[in-house]
């Protein structure tokens, strides 16, 4: 295993230890918004946890799945906004 | 150590320091608009930085531009998703926190 893969694993391990901890406030936030926001974390972690482990083991192809994931990322956190509203006037 | 391997090194320790920063703010501050504030910038740069690693340490070429395009989506799209999110907890009247509320 080279230096970077090692680097890379690590990186991932950490991302996953706080994506894990932010769990918390998924289960504890005491508004909705607040559990949106925590989701929109785990989901950044998870998009950047799918890049790093893609590199890491040599699968360009992760990207692909990276990148779908970060649209479908953003697309969550628009449509509860926009939907938890009256009117929907976010943005 | 190769100046790759520094590059991919620092940037990585960057990206993992900043998203500890944003769980963190997640986790302690008081109220909706501290979280998001907190998330929202720290998260973006520790993503920044760690897709930075990704594009350095993947082999030059397709995967390297993929790298790239998504750093730049996700540095214009999770601030804009934050933005959405606290505007519509705003309109749903979510009053933000103050410090006259602790005082009895």
């Amino acid at each position: 295993m080279t230096l970077i893969e090692t680097i890379l694993f690590g990186a991932a391990a950490a991302f996953v230890v706080t994506s894990l901890v932010g769990v918390y406030r998924v289960v504890q936030g005491p508004t909705m918004p607040d559990r949106v926001i925590a989701i929109n974390v785990i989901g950044s972690n998870v998009v950047i946890v799918i890049a790093v482990l893609g590199a890491a083991i040599g699968e360009p192809g992760a990207l692909d799945i990276a990148l779908v994931y970060a649209l479908l990322n953003f697309l969550l956190s628009i449509a509860v906004s926009k939907f938890s509203v009256e009117r929907g006037g976010v943005l | 150590m190769t100046p790759r391997e520094i590059a991919v090194l620092l940037l990585a320790a960057g990206g993992v320091f900043f998203a500890v920063v944003a769980v963190v703010g997640l986790v302690r501050l008081p109220d909706l608009y501290t979280r998001a504030h907190s998330t929202s910038k720290s998260e973006t740069l520790g993503a920044v930085l760690a897709l930075g690693a990704v594009a350095l340490s993947v082999d030059l070429g397709l995967s390297t531009i993929k790298a790239v395009l998504l750093l730049v989506f996700m540095f214009i799209t999770n601030p804009t998703a934050a933005h959405a999110i606290t505007r519509a907890a705003a309109e749903q009247g979510i009053e933000p926190w103050t410090t006259d509320e602790e005082e009895p």
